[in-house]
């Protein structure tokens, strides 16, 4: 661990006079973290957030970006909004991560907090403070995740965990400016400004609503040479003229599995570029970089390697131990590894010659574009209706975001006709636009006569 | 050579007819639909083009996308309608 002897985030940047010429540029605005040492973007004298557990809840990832500078090693907890809550889930997570502060850009928020101490205002606009920002606590850092259905998971970590992968000091001479197609709140995204700032280096972030064309116009105009984000992120921005205005030295996808064809595509179009794929969770934290070009990942990362990260394949799954493992869930009693500390990504594999290529879920969970599908969550919702016996909600692979959601849906009573097939399939899909974000909405339903029950009772889930 | 011509004024008018399909079940409104409009600044975002692409996989039988891994990915509709004319030829 890089900043084991930093008490905190601002410790560590502080430390390694990284603040000098580092930019955070935003989609609105720009800080020059140099300015931090005397100014802050909180409304409010850090003392009041001490010892405090704070959801962090801010449209603007730069806003949010400062306040987990200023708050690490101050607050007692941070907890990361990520940008697609809704407020119920917001609630929800305040209330059982016990948050008594909110931090926000932005005024209508309302969470059940009660008196003007516990909002504080965040903005990219800094202003003086004498506020002295020692750290006293070692913070404890939430990071939200998808849950089977409902709510989200709240995987704790802490500054150590999170930068567990990444090693600072040997700065080499040349410029580097880091980018992320990620939003900063979801483990991918964290991970990069974490690098970027404990290595003194600029960012630039994406916006809110921002389009793919105007987001790499941006990362072109501030020479960004370092870049992430999923496969479905990179397969979008080669669909995007501005892809050609960047010319990054180095290419990372992670967040899905990186198949040959956009690793060969990412290596025909950024020439120059090291294209690196990486296998992390938000629970497991990172735990494997591939940079030879190739989909999968060398039979030689499995097992005790040597290195800091344990790799193990149980049940045709990758399991997890390092330091880099979130601590627990908050909110459940529900333990987050197994008794020798192995985390299950649930993540399946299967060995080809020397090398390990994944396969899919054991849970059935669909990552459509970087998100996860629960396919309990929608069989659910197609469930509910009257006409429905049972479904089964399953992967297609496709070529843009990775997968799709498709549903198999034994009715009641088999439909007569094509048309009342075809407004029994409408009335489904109403319902699921109503209760599901647009990526669990299935792309297609078909009626079958009957589905496959595994010998264990519960239905087979097989993808396509 | 006739024959070739109705093949692609079909392919295309069911590619035109799924981005109208989709940005309307998606709630999505569609600039009018010109060659060198750029796809992804035709208000639809990858989820649509993903739904486009599994859709008139099951109509067409076809999936160029994964049928030549050496094609650049298409930037202007005109691109992506091609894509597909080649493919279905």
């Amino acid at each position: 661990m890089p900043q084991s002897e930093a008490k905190s985030l601002w410790d560590a940047l502080y430390r390694a006079s990284a603040l000098n010429g580092c930019y955070l540029w935003g989609a609105d605005a720009a800080v020059n973290l140099m300015n931090l040492r005397s100014c802050s973007s909180l409304e409010a004298p850090l003392e009041r957030l001490r010892g405090r557990s704070v959801l962090i809840a801010t449209r603007d990832q730069l806003c949010a970006a400062l306040a987990l500078i200023e708050l690490d090693g101050v607050a007692r907890r941070l907890v990361l909004c990520t940008p697609d809550l809704s407020s119920e889930y917001i609630a929800f997570v305040a209330a059982a991560a016990e948050v008594d502060t909110l931090v926000c850009d932005q005024s209508e928020l309302k969470i059940g907090l009660s008196g003007p101490e516990s909002f504080v205002r965040c903005g990219a606009r800094l202003a003086r403070t004498h506020s002295e920002r020692s750290a006293c606590v070692r913070t404890e850092w939430i990071l939200l995740t998808s849950g089977t259905t409902g709510p989200p998971k709240m995987v704790a970590h802490t500054l150590a965990s999170l930068t567990g992968a990444i090693r600072q000091g040997n700065r080499p001479a040349k410029q580097v400016v880091w980018s992320t197609f990620y939003d900063i709140r979801r483990y991918g995204g964290l991970q990069i400004l974490l690098r970027a700032l404990l290595d003194g280096r600029s960012m630039v972030l994406s916006g809110a609503g921002e389009s793919t064309q105007d987001f790499l116009t941006r990362a072109a105009l501030h020479g960004v040479t370092h870049i992430s984000g999923t496969p479905s992120h990179w397969r979008r921005a080669l669909m995007t003229p501005a892809a050609r205005k960047i010319a990054p030295r180095y290419v990372r996808l992670s967040g899905e599995v990186a198949d040959q064809a956009i690793l060969d595509r990412l290596r025909g179009f950024y020439e120059n570029a090291r294209i690196v794929h990486a296998f992390a969770t938000t629970e497991a934290g990172l735990a494997f970089e591939v940079d030879d070009g190739l989909a999968g990942f060398p039979a030689s990362l499995i097992g005790d390697s040597g290195g800091d990260v344990e790799i193990r394949i149980e049940d045709g799954s990758l399991h997890i131990r390092s330091g880099r493992n979130a601590a627990r869930y908050l909110g459940t009693s529900q333990s987050i590894a197994d008794e020798n500390g192995f985390i299950h990504t649930h993540d399946t594999v299967e060995r080809v010659g020397d090398r390990y290529y994944f396969t899919g879920r054991r849970d059935g969970v669909i990552n459509v574009g970087g998100l996860k599908v629960h396919p309990e969550e929608v069989e659910c919702v197609i469930n509910s209706h009257p006409s429905v016996r049972m479904s089964l909600v399953k992967s297609r692979k496709n070529p843009i975001t990775g997968a799709v959601v498709v549903a198999d849906v034994v009715a009641m009573s088999a439909p007569s006709s094509i048309k009342e097939a075809n407004s029994l399939k409408q009335e489904i899909l109403d319902a699921c636009h109503r209760e599901l974000a647009s990526h669990k909405v299935p792309v297609t339903i078909r009626f079958v006569p009957t589905l496959d029950f595994a010998p264990s009772g519960k239905l087979a889930r097989v993808s396509e | 050579m006739e024959n070739r011509e109705s093949v692609q004024t079909s392919v295309r008018s069911i590619v035109l007819s799924q981005f109208r399909a989709v940005a309307e079940e998606q709630n999505k409104k569609l600039p009018p639909l010109s060659d060198d409009l750029a796809l992804l600044e035709s208000g639809l975002d990858s989820l649509c083009l993903a739904i486009i692409v599994a859709r008139l996989e099951d109509e067409l039988g076809v999936d160029p996308f994964s049928a030549d891994e050496d094609t650049d990915l298409p930037v202007t509709l005109n691109d992506f309608i091609r894509l597909y004319e080649n493919a279905a030829k």
